[in-house]
C-alpha cells in the first residue's frame, strides 16, 4: 500500500453539436477538405468580427441545468492571447472570469460499487482550434482551419479524483451525460470528446496539493487511465529520487505509453486575458433557461432509479442498461414486449445481446437484431414453448440468418415436450434399454437419478420440459 | 462653377439635371487626384478603370431614372476599409500586396446607393497616429501648407476633401482621427455614436473605440452620406438595431433654445489663443441663432489621453495578432522555425508606431499589471462617461476647440510620442464614451484652418448635424479653399 | 516608470517582435515615458467604479440562429497566403 495520494482534476472539452460554428456561419461537419470549411471569420481575416451562435449558448445552459449548477444570467467571452499557427487571429475567444455555468455536480459509481461526487468547477463556451498537419510534408506543417471555430464547452472539475479509475469512471458519466443530452456526438476518435487531465501526487495526510503537470488532448477512456498511471509512477519517482515535480503541459505518447513535456506550449503562458470587445455580454432571463429545462430529457441517474423500481432490477443491472441512451431504449423496447418478464429481458439484453454485438463491434443500435425479434425469443422462454437451454441455440441461428424465433424453433422443430405421454413413453423405453441401472437405482443408488434424467433428455433430444421429466421420474423409477 | 468646388449636394442635383454626366465629373476628380498625388499623397490606390465604368453604369441609371441617392457621386475610402478585389493596405507594409475578398459594410452600403470609389485614401498605419506621418507610403502633407500635417489617422481623407480632389471621404475615428484631421484641413468631420456605422470590413484598431463616420464639404454633405452608411449589420455583434433618422429632413430645424455646454476643461492652458478666440466668435455666432451658453465641468476629463492610451493598445496588440504571415500579410524570407517566422515577418511588417503601441498593450495586459493598467484604465474610463451623462443632464450639446493648435510642421512632434498624443486631448473622450462628435471649421489662424468641436448625447448625429448645417448657413469657413486647388 | 531592456525584449518577444539593437534602445525610452505618463490614472479614485468594456450601456450580445450560410472560397481566401499547398498553410514544423 503507497503511502501517496493521487489528486486528478479533468478539463472535458466537448464539441457541441451545433450545425454551424460559434462565431461563423460556416459548417462544422466532420472531414471535409482541407480549409473547405473555413471562412474568413475562421481565417481571422482583417476587419472581420464574430456573432454569437444562439445553439451553443442552449447546449451549454442544457449541460448546466443536467449537473445540477447555476447558470449565470450574465456571461462573458474573453479573449486569451497567444501565438499558434493552429490560432488564426493570435487569440482564442473563451470565457474566463464569468463562464456560461457555474458550480455542479456528477455522483459516479466506483468499482465496489460505492458513489462518489465530483464537483464540476465550472463550464464555460470557446471555439475550438485548427489542426497541424506534419505527415508527407518534410520540414513544414500544413494548416487546416475547418475545425476553428467549432464550439466547445469545456467542463473543469474539482480535483476530486483519487485515481485513474475515479478519473475515467468521471469522465465516462460526462460522455453518457452529453450523449444523452443530444450536445456532442461524443466521437472520440474525431476529437469531439477529449480531455486535459491535471495530476499531481501528495503524502497520504497532507493538506496542500503537490505541483501538477497537465497532460494535454487525451481522445480515449484507455489513454486516460494509461496516462494518468505513468504520469502518477513518473511523479513518485521524481520526488522520491529526490528531484522535484515542475508545473508544464506534457503529451501522451500512446505508441511509447508516456507522457513528455510539450516544450511548444511552455512558450508565452501569459494569456493575457481581457474582455473580448467585438462581442457583448451574453444577458440570460429566467424564461429562457425555464424554456431550455423543458427541453431536458430523462437523464441516466433518474432512468436507472425509475428501471430499479419499474422493473424491479438491481441497482447495477440498471446503471448497466442506462449506460447509453440506446441501449436503454432498446432495454425498455423488449421490456414492453414480455411485460412479465422485466428481469428475464434484461438477463438477454445484458448477456446474450450484449456479448454477440461486442463480438461483431456493433452498437445495440446497428438494427442486427431489432428489439422486437428478441422479445420474440424471451415470449417463446416465458410460454415455455423453449427451455432457457435450447433459446441459447435458437438465439445464434436468428444472429446467424436474421430470422424470427418461432420460424427458427419450427423449422428446427425444437418445440418442448409437455405432453406427459409423450414424456411417460420416453421413461419407459430408457428404463427399458437401461435394466443395471435401474435395478442400481432401486437398491439405493440414488444418484443415478440423474443418468435417467440424462438419457431421456437425450431421447427427447433436449426438448422435454425439465420440471414435468423431475416429476415422472420420481413417480416411476421407484417402481 | 467648376464642379469640384462644389458639394456633394450640389452635384446629384446637377447630375440629375444633366448639367454633367457621371463619367465626366469621376474622370474631373480622378484627373485631380492624380494631378495632386504627387504633391499631397493623399491616395494610395487610385481606381480609374473602375471608377469609369462604374460611371457609365451610373449614368445608364440616371437616363433610366433608376439608382440610389448617392448615384453617379464620386468618394474615396479610407483604406482600412475593406474593398472587394482591391489593395486594402491600411497604410502598412504588412498589408501592402493584400487584395481584400469581400466589401466593408460601410463600402457596400455606399455602393448600393450609388457611390463612386474612386482611389482609396493614405492613412496613419493601422490608424496610429495624429499627423499621417506613421503611413508606410509616406506623410500625406496639408492642402493649406505642404510643410505642415494634415493631422490623422483619416489625412488622406481630410486632405483630399481640403483640396477638392474629391467632394467626400470615408474615415475613421478611434481617438480623433476623423475631427482632428479635418480640423486641420477646414473640413467637415463626423464621428458618429458607437455602434450607429457596423464596423464589419473596417480594419480594426482598437474595437471598443473604432468608429467610421465621413469628412465633407459641409454637414448637409455628410447628412447625405450617414443617412445612407449607418444602421444595424447583423455582422457586427456591436452595431445597434436602432432606426437611422432622416438626417437630411432635420438639418433646418430650428436652432433657438439649443443649451450648448462649454467645456471648461477644453478652454485649458494647451489651447492656442488664436485658435481659442476663433471658437469664442463661433460660439457667439450660435448665441445670434438663439441658443444658450452654459459652462460646464468634466473634472474626469483630463485623464481620457492616459486612459485611452492603455485601452486603445491593449486592444489593438491583441487586434494585431492575427498578422503572423502564415494566412495573409507579409511574411519574412527564409525562416528558420516558426518563432523566426513570427517575429521578423511582425517586425518587418508593422512600422515604429504600431510596433510602439504592440508592446504598450501588451505590457498593460500582461500578469501583474493588468489590474494595474488595463482596469485602471477601465474605470476612469466609466468615470469620464459619466461626467458626460452628468453634462448632457443640464445642456443638449457640447462646444469647444477640436484641437489645440493649427496644423504642425511634418517632423516637428515625431520624436516624442507623448506630445503626439496629446494633439487628441480634446478628441478622445468621445471615443471613450462612444459618443457622436463633429468637427467643422470656424476660422483660419495665420491662413490655418482650425475647428469647433461639437459633441452630443448617444444617438444625437441629427442634432449635431443640425447644429453644424445652421453655423455653415450663417458662415462660408467651410466653403473656403486653399488658393492653388480651388 | 523605467523598463529595463530586458523587459523591452520580454515584451517583445510576448508580442512576438523582432526588434533591433537600435529600435531597443528607442522603445526602452519611449515606452518608459508613456508608462510614466499614463501612471496620471493613479489620481482618479475609482473605488467601487465598475471598469467599463463598452461604450454603450444596457447592450446585450444578439444570439444567431444556428445555419450555415458559408460555402467552400479556401482558392479565394488563399489568394493572399504567402505558402500554401494541397489547399493547407504552411509554416515551418510545428515542434509538439
Amino acid at each position: 500500500m503507497s503511502e501517496w495520494e493521487t489528486v486528478i482534476g479533468l478539463e472535458i472539452h466537448a464539441q457541441l453539436a451545433t450545425k454551424s460554428k460559434i462565431f461563423s456561419g460556416s459548417a462544422t461537419a466532420y472531414g471535409a477538405p482541407p480549409n473547405a470549411q473555413a471562412n474568413l471569420v475562421d481565417l481571422g481575416y482583417p476587419g472581420v468580427l464574430p456573432v454569437l451562435n444562439g445553439e451553443a449558448v442552449r447546449m451549454a445552459v442544457k449541460f448546466g441545468l443536467s449537473v445540477g449548477a447555476q447558470i449565470s444570467r450574465h456571461s462573458v467571452f474573453a479573449r486569451k492571447n497567444y501565438f499558434y499557427p493552429d490560432l488564426p487571429k493570435g487569440y482564442q475567444i473563451s470565457q474566463y472570469e464569468l463562464p456560461i455555468v457555474a458550480k455542479g455536480s456528477i455522483e459516479i459509481v466506483l468499482d465496489d460499487g460505492a458513489k462518489k461526487v465530483i464537483g464540476v468547477t465550472r463550464a464555460h463556451l470557446e471555439e475550438d482550434a485548427g489542426k497541424s498537419l506534419h505527415e508527407g510534408l518534410p520540414g513544414v506543417s500544413g494548416i487546416d482551419l475547418n475545425r476553428a471555430g467549432t464550439p466547445l464547452v469545456e467542463i473543469v472539475s474539482e480535483p476530486d479524483m483519487r485515481s485513474a479509475k475515479e478519473a475515467v469512471a468521471y469522465m465516462k458519466k460526462v460522455h453518457t451525460l452529453v450523449r444523452y443530452l443530444e450536445i456532442c456526438d461524443g466521437n472520440m476518435q474525431e476529437g469531439s470528446f477529449r480531455c486535459d487531465a491535471n495530476v499531481s501526487v501528495r503524502k497520504k495526510g497532507a493538506e496542500k496539493y503537490g505541483t501538477r503537470a497537465e497532460i494535454k488532448n487525451l481522445n480515449s477512456f484507455r489513454f486516460v487511465e494509461k496516462a494518468i498511471n505513468y504520469e502518477v509512477a513518473r511523479q513518485i519517482d521524481v520526488i522520491e529520487s529526490g528531484g522535484k515535480v515542475v508545473q508544464e503541459t506534457r503529451l501522451y505518447d500512446p505508441d511509447k505509453g508516456e507522457t513528455r513535456s510539450m516544450r511548444s506550449k511552455e512558450e508565452a503562458n501569459d494569456y493575457r486575458y481581457f474582455p473580448d470587445p467585438d462581442l457583448l455580454p451574453v444577458e440570460l432571463d429566467d424564461a429562457f433557461i425555464a424554456n431550455i429545462r423543458t427541453t431536458l430529457p430523462e437523464l441516466p441517474d433518474q432512468k436507472a432509479v425509475r428501471f430499479s423500481s419499474q422493473y424491479g432490477l438491481s441497482e447495477y443491472d440498471a446503471g448497466v442498461l442506462t449506460a447509453s441512451r440506446e441501449l436503454a431504449d432498446y432495454y425498455e423496447a423488449v421490456a414492453r414486449e414480455v411485460p412479465k418478464e422485466p428481469k428475464l429481458a434484461a438477463n438477454w439484453v445484458m448477456g446474450e445481446l450484449a456479448a454477440a454485438l461486442n463480438k461483431e463491434g456493433l452498437e445495440v443500435d446497428s438494427g442486427k437484431l431489432p428489439a422486437a425479434r428478441l422479445a420474440g425469443l424471451l415470449k417463446r422462454i416465458a410460454d415455455q414453448t423453449i427451455s432457457g437451454k435450447i433459446a441459447k441455440e435458437v438465439f445464434e441461428a436468428m444472429w446467424a440468418s436474421g430470422a424470427e424465433a418461432d420460424a427458427i424453433i419450427a423449422e428446427k422443430g425444437l418445440k418442448q415436450i409437455t405432453d406427459t405421454s409423450a414424456i411417460e413413453k420416453a421413461i419407459d423405453e430408457v428404463m427399458a434399454k437401461n435394466p443395471g441401472q435401474l435395478a442400481d437405482f432401486r437398491a439405493g443408488k440414488d444418484k443415478l437419478f440423474g443418468f435417467f434424467v440424462g438419457q431421456v433428455m437425450k431421447a427427447t433430444g433436449g426438448k422435454a420440459n425439465p420440471a414435468q421429466l423431475n416429476e415422472l421420474l420420481k413417480k416411476k423409477l421407484p417402481g | 462653377m467648376k464642379p469640384h468646388l462644389l458639394s456633394l449636394t450640389q452635384l446629384a442635383k446637377g447630375l440629375r439635371a444633366k448639367e454633367y454626366s457621371s463619367v465626366e465629373l469621376v474622370r474631373g476628380f480622378l484627373d485631380r487626384l492624380e494631378a495632386h498625388q504627387p504633391m499631397l499623397n493623399a491616395m494610395v490606390t487610385i481606381l480609374r478603370e473602375p471608377a469609369l465604368a462604374a460611371a457609365q453604369t451610373a449614368d445608364r441609371d440616371l437616363a433610366a431614372g433608376r439608382g440610389g441617392p448617392l448615384t453617379g457621386l464620386p468618394i474615396v475610402h479610407k483604406d482600412l476599409f475593406c474593398t472587394e478585389g482591391v489593395r486594402t493596405t491600411c497604410g502598412s507594409h504588412m498589408l501592402d500586396n493584400f487584395v481584400s475578398p469581400y466589401d466593408a459594410t460601410v463600402v457596400a452600403k455606399l455602393k448600393s446607393a450609388g457611390a463612386i470609389t474612386l482611389a482609396k485614401a493614405n492613412m496613419d498605419e493601422f490608424a496610429m497616429g495624429s499627423s499621417n506621418e506613421t503611413s508606410y507610403f509616406g506623410p500625406v502633407r496639408n492642402p493649406w501648407n505642404t510643410d505642415l500635417v494634415p493631422g490623422g489617422s483619416s489625412g488622406g481623407s481630410a486632405a483630399a476633401v481640403g483640396a477638392r480632389l474629391v467632394p467626400a471621404a470615408t474615415a475613421t475615428d478611434t481617438g480623433g482621427s476623423i475631427r482632428q484631421p479635418a480640423a486641420l484641413c477646414g473640413v467637415t468631420g463626423i464621428k458618429p455614436t458607437y455602434g450607429r456605422v457596423s464596423r464589419y470590413g473596417m480594419i480594426a484598431f482598437a474595437s471598443s473605440l473604432d468608429q467610421g463616420g465621413v469628412i465633407t464639404t459641409s454637414a448637409a454633405d455628410a447628412a447625405l452620406l450617414m443617412r445612407e452608411m449607418s444602421g444595424f449589420d447583423p455582422n457586427d455583434s456591436t452595431s445597434v438595431d436602432r432606426p437611422v433618422p432622416d438626417y437630411v429632413a432635420e438639418l433646418d430645424a430650428p436652432l433657438a433654445g439649443l443649451k450648448i455646454g462649454l467645456l471648461k476643461e477644453f478652454f485649458d492652458k494647451g489651447l492656442d489663443a488664436e485658435n481659442e478666440k476663433r471658437v469664442r466668435a463661433a460660439l457667439a455666432v450660435y448665441e445670434k441663432l438663439g441658443a444658450k451658453l452654459k459652462e460646464v465641468s468634466l473634472p474626469n476629463l483630463p485623464l481620457s489621453v492616459p486612459a485611452y492610451y492603455v485601452v486603445a493598445p491593449a486592444e489593438c496588440s491583441s487586434n494585431l495578432a492575427r498578422f503572423d504571415g502564415v494566412r495573409f500579410g507579409h511574411r519574412a524570407k527564409d525562416p528558420r522555425d516558426l518563432m523566426d517566422l513570427y517575429k521578423r515577418s511582425r517586425g518587418e511588417g508593422f512600422g515604429a508606431e504600431v510596433k510602439r503601441r504592440i508592446m504598450t498593450g501588451t505590457y498593460v495586459l500582461s500578469a501583474g499589471y493588468y489590474d494595474a493598467y488595463y482596469l485602471k484604465a477601465q474605470k476612469v474610463r466609466q468615470l469620464i462617461a459619466a461626467d458626460f451623462k452628468r453634462a448632457f443632464a443640464e445642456v443638449d450639446v457640447l462646444m469647444g476647440p477640436t484641437t489645440p493648435t493649427p496644423a504642425f510642421s511634418i517632423g516637428a512632434k515625431t520624436s516624442d510620442p507623448i506630445t503626439m498624443y496629446l494633439n487628441d486631448i480634446y478628441t478622445i473622450g468621445a471615443n471613450l464614451a462612444g459618443l457622436p462628435a463633429m468637427s467643422i471649421p470656424c476660422g483660419l489662424v495665420g491662413g490655418l484652418p482650425v475647428g469647433l468641436q461639437i459633441v452630443g448625447p448617444h444617438f444625437s448625429e441629427g442634432k449635431l448635424l443640425n447644429a453644424a448645417h445652421a453655423f455653415q448657413k450663417e458662415t462660408d469657413w467651410h466653403s473656403r479653399v486653399p488658393e492653388r486647388f480651388s | 516608470m523605467a523598463l529595463t531592456r530586458e523587459q523591452i525584449e520580454n515584451i517583445a518577444h510576448l508580442a512576438r517582435l523582432e526588434l533591433q539593437p537600435a529600435e531597443l534602445a528607442v522603445y526602452q525610452q519611449s515606452l518608459s515615458s508613456i508608462f510614466d505618463f499614463v501612471g496620471e490614472l493613479d489620481k482618479a479614485d475609482t473605488a467601487n467604479v465598475a471598469p467599463m468594456a463598452h461604450p454603450l450601456p444596457g447592450q446585450s450580445q444578439r444570439l444567431r440562429a444556428d445555419v450555415v450560410t458559408e460555402t467552400d472560397h479556401h482558392e479565394r481566401n488563399q489568394k493572399n497566403a504567402p505558402q500554401v499547398a494541397a489547399a493547407l498553410y504552411l509554416v515551418p514544423k510545428v515542434i509538439e
